[in-house]
This record gives structure tokens, sequence and C-alpha cells, in this order.
């Protein structure tokens, strides 16, 4: 009906615009900041990194990305300067007239060049993180190898493009302290931000989640520069202040997927069995180190799939460069390091003598055994069944029968082709994270006897709102209709940490479920409330014990599951506690004519514990195939200089309605003990298993190996023409 | 701003006719947003790639980023506040709610214009007529699959 306000929806009286004034070079000096004479500067306010009550760095993990450059430029979309007026379109033109006088410094933009440490840009080596996995002994095992294959993968970066952009609203003065309205996924993240950047106590600043259109990761992190961004010129001005970007900056500035580079090494036996799995994984973290650490860890413990191989060894480095910082995304550093596996693997079963579904049998993990981190699957996992109900519903084998007929005889140049990739996605924070993040949910009962959920995870589309409200509603026996969750404001509800990792619905559901729990054993207990109880009942009951003792809420606080053992220093260990498993099936119609590869049609088979609420479980797989569609296929961020060139929606392409094929998604059932009413996480796991099954389907449709997406038409005209007709096909 | 460049433009929005001083190259999306405050029309690109400022303008789908206000004179205009009728939701609007095609909500409201300037049209299209007649219309959340049930199902409530 258009009713809700998104933060662009909201204005206030007297509100001033923001704007940012950024570096244009990757890496430098800034010399002097100059304003053009000609603008009525007066009638601005202005802000620079001398204007910082606090600290000059967004808090996150490391201390290292200023909220304002005051000296160096390590990227070329960083903040310099900051302006704030009341006119939008003088704002632009002011905007223009400032310019940053440099010394520019030799930047570096590639994975190799940081690795050779070609300049040092960050640190003491470009390295902001470094992981080591080891499970057996690779070195020894090589002996043992009847064939060794090797292959290098790449992914490139990707934009989330939620459709709204980010920006934030602040108020801020000494007095009051600092309010910010934002989209966002992580209010506490920018509250933790915010009290640093102003030196305040932690009650003088509150974040209010607004509306948000989408966050994909993409708001995870950044909305903490923004929201700052808006309170420093509020707190200068006096006035509100709005920023918003709009489609050009947000693409320019703000965080994309880590590119990454994976290099495999693996040892069989004759007949198929893993022996020894070497990997080398490294991601692109840009000019800060962000999230790049924990993106690192979750692609590092995925990259060797759900496979049993006795002898793993897995190295990876997330390394700095001079483009803008790349962050959260969907998948979170998995969808990289799954990609290279499995389009590895069909090329290792080629050379073993094996389909790929055969291959893959021989070495899926089961029950009891164990993961590259050394981590005992305690839950049955049946991905043989998964691969067998995939390849079913596909009719794979028939189609793979009927398209290699059709193709050798010509087909009109089209060749059709299908593939599949086999994989898992960890659920919640990795190791001990969860435990670190001590998260609070709580639940409030009012005296009309309906309950309200104080929780900081936000909706922001994925239906956060009706999963809590019916997780609630099913632990009390109440109609949904009777849970209010309410929206998330720091000045009113508890941290319950932040809403990335596909953690909401199971670790965070899982504290909801309790919290409810706990207001009914709190009015069982005062005596108001015997089990069975109709809904009047339980009504009833909270009416009396509000009047009688005050106040009745609930909170519960996050436990680990039992046995759940994590080593930070050998990365040894149960990564998560829970996996989700998951077989994609790509069928694929390549045009030998324009090199253009469509995906047809798209199997999406998965385990994901109990299904709460089956509409949108579907619809979180279909949308995050169909992001995974654009990641393979159509989106491809070019790069000059540094900066992104293509920062529109006219030439950054992502899928629309005629390029996504019918998404058919199908649940496997098997629920988690420890998840509300036995549920798994299941946000993130569509964005790992599309682009190896796509391009597994077009190697099997063209007898062409590609090796990194985006694999644009033009990338495939290169090498299709390159391959000599008789070397395919053989 | 200079009132001495604006012009005066009537036009209807929802059946309420409107008088505006306004410049003539305005965008009808930021009149329609700043200064009727109907924000259910959304920015997403400003460049008519995404379509989440699509409104109907004599019964056409527009992108309201690029029609500029000289060219609404005289024009009837259907914003996602006119779509429902008081209280009682469009039936497409019904049936986004019902068979989740809206998740994030951004591109809702544009989305569901195009879905019932698609139906007026043709009150029963194909899964294919539904794939061309929203394609002006990205959505990043769904994967468009629940978006194509809910224009079928809301057929089907019509018929």
């Amino acid at each position: 009906t258009g009713q809700a306000l998104y933060v662009d929806d909201i204005s206030f009286p007297e509100m001033l615009h923001g704007v940012t004034v950024r570096s244009s070079i990757p890496r430098g000096l800034i010399k002097q900041i100059s304003f053009d004479r000609s603008m009525p500067w007066d009638e601005f306010t202005v802000v620079t990194a001398a204007d910082i009550p606090g600290a000059n760095h967004v808090a996150l993990i490391l201390e290292d990305q200023p909220f304002l450059a005051a000296n160096t430029i390590n990227h070329p979309a960083e903040p310099i300067v900051l302006l704030a007026h009341k006119d939008k379109y003088l704002l632009e033109e002011a905007r223009r007239s400032v310019s940053i006088e440099v010394d520019e410094l030799p930047a570096v933009l590639s994975l190799e060049d940081s690795l050779s440490k070609k300049e040092i840009v960050w640190g003491e080596d470009n390295v902001f993180k470094t992981f080591r996995v080891n499970k057996g002994d690779v070195d020894s095992a090589w002996a043992n190898a009847d064939l060794i294959v090797e292959g290098e993968y790449e992914t490139g970066a990707q934009e989330q493009l939620y459709i709204e952009n980010n920006g934030a609203i602040a108020i801020a003065n000494p007095d009051d302290g600092v309010t910010v309205w934002a989209s966002m996924q992580c209010p506490y993240y920018i509250h933790k931000a915010l009290v640093k950047l102003f030196a305040l106590p932690e009650e003088k600043i509150r974040v209010i989640q607004t509306e948000t259109g989408g966050g994909f990761g993409g708001k995870e992190e950044y909305p903490s520069l923004i929201a700052g961004h808006a309170a420093l010129l509020a707190w200068k001005s006096g006035r509100p202040v709005k920023m918003i970007y709009d489609r050009a900056e947000d693409m320019v500035a703000t965080t994309k997927r880590h590119p990454s580079r994976t290099r495999h090494r693996t040892g069989v036996t004759k007949d198929g069995k893993l022996v020894a799995m070497e990997i080398d994984f490294v991601i692109d973290g840009g000019a800060y180190c962000t999230l790049s650490p924990v993106v690192l860890s979750r692609g590092t413990i995925h990259a060797a799939g759900p496979y049993v191989s006795p002898n793993v060894r897995i190295n990876s480095r997330a390394v700095a460069t001079n483009y803008p910082p790349h962050g959260a995304f969907r998948g979170f550093g998995a969808p990289q390091s799954i990609f290279a596996l499995e389009r590895h693997l069909d090329k290792v079963a080629a050379a073993v003598g094996l389909t790929p579904a055969e291959f893959r049998r021989r070495n899926f993990i089961h029950e009891g055994e164990t993961t590259a981190t050394s981590q005992v699957i305690r839950e049955p996992v049946d991905m043989e069944g998964l691969l067998t109900r995939a390849l079913d519903l596909s009719d794979y084998h028939a189609k793979q029968e009927r398209f290699k007929r059709e193709n050798a005889n010509g087909s009109g140049g089209l060749k059709r082709g299908i593939g599949f990739a086999s994989f898992m996605h960890g659920a919640g924070f990795t190791g001990s994270g969860e435990v670190y993040l001590q998260s609070v949910v709580s639940a409030e009962a009012t005296s009309e006897g309906t309950v309200r959920i104080l929780a900081a995870s936000t909706e922001i589309g994925q239906g956060t709102n009706t999963i809590f409200s019916q997780i609630a509603a099913e632990a009390l026996g109440l109609d949904l209709d009777l849970i209010e969750v309410v929206r998330p404001d720091t000045s009113s509800v508890p941290n319950s940490g932040p809403t990335v990792a596909s953690r909401t619905a199971m670790v965070v559901g899982k504290l909801v479920e309790s919290a409810a729990i706990g207001l009914k054993q709190t009015l069982i207990g005062a005596g108001l409330l015997s089990a069975p109880y109709s809904q009047g009942e339980f009504q009833n009951a909270c009416a009396q014990y509000i009047k009688k003792f005050g106040p009745l809420r609930s909170s519960s606080k996050y436990e680990p599951p039992p046995n759940v053992h994590w080593d930070d220093e050998k990365y040894q260990g149960d990564a998560y506690g829970a996996f989700a498993w998951a077989v994609y099936v790509a069928e694929v119609l390549f045009d030998e004519l324009t090199y253009e590869a469509h995906v047809e049609d798209f199997i999406a088979v998965q385990e994901v514990g109990r299904v709460i609420n089956p509409t949108l479980a579907a619809g979180q797989i279909e949308g995050g195939v169909a992001q995974a569609i654009g990641f393979t296929l159509f989106e491809n961020v070019v790069w000059e200089n540094g900066r992104m060139l293509n920062n529109q929606m006219t030439n950054y392409i992502i899928p629309t309605t005629v390029d996504i094929p019918p998404i058919r998604v199908f649940f496997l059932e098997n629920p988690y003990a420890y998840g509300p009413g036995g549920a798994k996480g299941i946000g993130e796991l569509p964005m790992d298993g599309a682009a190896p099954a796509i391009l597994n389907a077009i190697e099997n449709a063209t007898g062409i190996s590609f090796n990194g997406v985006p694999l644009l038409p033009e990338d495939m005209m290169e090498k299709v023409s390159t391959t000599a007709r008789g070397d395919r096909f053989e | 701003m200079d009132s001495g460049n604006t012009l005066r433009i009537r036009f209807t929005v929802n059946e309420d006719t409107r008088e505006l001083d306004v410049f003539p190259m305005a965008r009808l999306l930021d009149v329609l947003r700043q200064q009727l405050q109907l924000t259910g029309t959304k920015e997403g690109c400003g460049e008519g790639e995404c379509g989440a400022c699509t409104v109907l303008l004599n019964g056409e789908i527009v992108n309201s980023c690029l029609v500029p206000m000289a060219q609404v004179e005289g024009s009837q205009i259907t914003t996602i506040e006119g779509v429902a009728k008081g209280d009682e939701l469009h039936a497409v609007q019904q049936a986004f709610i019902e068979h989740g095609g809206a998740q994030c909500g951004i591109c809702t409201p544009g989305m569901v214009l195009a879905a019932v300037d698609l139906l007026s049209r043709n009150p029963n299209p194909t899964e294919n007529d539904i794939r061309t007649g929203l394609a002006g219309n990205l959505c990043r959340c769904t994967g468009y699959m629940k978006i194509f049930e809910s224009v079928v199902r809301a057929c089907q409530r019509d018929s």
C-alpha cells in the first residue's frame, strides 16, 4: 500500500541534507583541501577529520578504517569531507567545488601484487588474516595417491544491489546525545561505532532501524559509516541531517563480495577415494580489514565441502589492496571456496574415469565422520539421498543422454548441458563466535495478554518478524496475532546479535522460544496458570500477574549446545552447531552464435532441519539462487584504477524476470535438536551451489572447462574460439 | 529556489485534482515524494532501470524518475497509495501478501502497479506474459518465483 516508511521517506523539521566528498585516487597523501570561492560556504556545515569528537575509526574487528581520512588515502572512494545544506541541488554543486590536492602513491590492485608485496599498503605484509587447517598428514599422503589433480579457480566482486540504497538520518547534540534512524541489519554494530566516534556513554547513543529495503550483507557493517557521517554533520550543525546515497555513490563506495582465488591439489586412488586435499584460498579484502577475517574463516571451513578426506591442509589469507573495502555478502566466503571445490571435483572425477555423481558418492561425509576441521558430524547426514532426489527430480541421467545425442547432431548452434553441485553451509557464527556474542532476547507480556518480542534482529525482507511470531505463538499455544515483534531500537531491545550468518531463525529463534516459555513458566510458577490452558486463560493470567506483581518479562541468553568445542589456535573442532546440506542441479542452453548461456531449469534440494514456514523458506532459496545466477552469468564489476566504472543499473546487470529459470525448491526435513522447533539456518545456503552447477553444466554442453565467475559471453567467446574443435567431444 | 522559472501544472493524483508550481524539468518522482508526501513511490536507480518508481500515467506504466513535470499537465496519475479502494486491498496486493510476493518491500509498490497494469490489459496472462509484463521491474529478494505465483493467484481471485 506504500505506507511502510523507509529512511528516505522520513523527514524532520529544519532538516538538512548531507553529502560526502571522496578521494578519486586509490592511494596517496592529502596535501590540501580547497574550497572554490564561488560557493557561499558560510551557509554550509563542513566537517573534516578535525571535527571528530571521539576516535576517528569505525569500531569493528580492527581499528584501521577512519570515518574521514585525515592524511592518508587508501582507496578511491575514501571519505574526506562532509557537507550539509538544506538545498539538495546546491549541495551537489558544492560537492564538486571541493578539491583534494594529493601526492599520489603507487597502488596495489591485484591479489598477486598484494601477495608479492609489490608495495606494502597495509600493516607489515598486506595480510589481514591467515588461517591454517590441518587434518592428518598431507605431505606423506601424496605417496598413496594414484593420481594428483590440480586446478586454479577465481571469483569476482559482486554488488549486493539491495533496491533501497544505504541511508541514515541523525539528530545529535551534546545534551541529548546521538539518535540515528537508518536502513540496517545490525543496530548494535552502529551503536558500538557511534559510542567510539563521539566518546559518549552507551546510553547517549540510540539507533533505530527503519524499514529496510534489502541487505544481503551490504547493510551489515557499512551503515556504521553513513550513520557516523550523518551524525557528525548533525552534531556540528545542530540540525537533523539526512544522508541518502544515490545508486551511483552506493555502488562506488559501499562494500562488495570479496574476489577470490583458490588453488586445489587433490590426491585420489584409482577407485576414486580422496586421499589428500591441499587448498590455498586467498581473498581480496580491499583497503581496510572490515569483516575480512570472518569472511575468510567461513570460506576456509567450507573449502573442503561435505566430503571425507583423511588428509587435508588448507592455507588461507585475506590480503589488502587499494580497492574500497570488500565486506559481508550472503554466503560470506563460502560461495567462493565452494565454487572452486565443486568445479574442481568434476575435473577429478573425469581424471579417475568416474561420473561426477559416482565420484562424489564415494566420498560423501556421514554421521560419525570428520570434516576438514576434524569436527565429528553428530547428526544424520544423507548426502546420497539428497543427490539421488535431485538427479531424479531434474531427470538428470536421461537428459544427459539426450543432450549428448542432440549436441553431437549439430542442433542448430544450440547446445544443452546439465550439471550439479553438492555442498553444505554452516549455520550461525563460526567456532566460538556465538559464545562471545552472548545474545539476549526478551519477551514481555502486556495486561491485554499480548506478547511483545524484544530483539535487535532486523526484518530486512527475509521474514524475521513472521518467523519469531510463529516460534513464540507455537511455544505459548497462542494465535499469531497476539504476538508483536518490536522494531529494533537500541534504547528498548536487548542485543540479540547481528542479523547475519543464517543465525536469526536458528540461534535467535531458539532464544525467542525459550524467552516465551519463560513467560509461561512464570505464570505457572505464580499459580495463575496451569497447563493445558486456553488462550483466554493465558490472557487472564497475564492481566492478573501484572496487577499483582508489575511488569511480566522474561529474558533468555545464548547457551551453546552441549559438547561443542572449538580451538581458535589450531582452527580445529566444531566449526558450526549445525550444517544445512544441499544438492543443486542446473540445466543450461548455450548458444554457439552469441556465446550466451541461459539457465533453463534449476532444481534446489536441501535439508535445513525442520521448515518453520514453507513460503518464506522457499522464498529465501529462490532469491538466493537468483542472486547466485547473477553472480555466475551477469554481474561483472568493471574496475578502473581501483574504482567501479559500471556503477549504474544500466551497465551492472542483475537478473530480470526473463533471465531466471523456474527454480524448483524441495526440502528434506530432519529436525535439529537445538533449533527452535527443529529449524536450522537457511538464508545463505542458496548462494553457494548455483555457480559451480552452472559451470559444470556449461562444460557438459560445450566440452570446455571454465574456471572463473562471472562468466560472460565475451569470456566464453575467447575460450571457445581458441579451443580447437578437435579438442572437444573427443 | 527561483520561483520565476516555475510552471503551474494541473493534474490528478489518485483521483484528487492537484495544482502545483513546479520546475518544468522537476522529476514526477520528486514532486510525488516531496511535495505531495506520497512516499510509497520509491527511487532505486534514478535512470529508469529498476522500476521502483513505477506509477500509472493516463493508465500506462511509466518510471516516474524519467518523467519531467512538463509532461504531466492535464494527466491522471495513479500511485501505489491509490491502488487499494479504502481499506479494501486490490486482488494483486492481497495475493502478494498471501503468497510471498513481497520480501523487503522496496520494489513492491512498483511491482504491484506493473502487475495491476498487466492484468488490466490481459486478465489471463500466461507465465511468459507475466515475465515479459514485469521485465521492467527488478527485485533482488524473491528470485521472482513468488511474484509470478502471486500474479497468477490474483487472476484466479478476480475471475
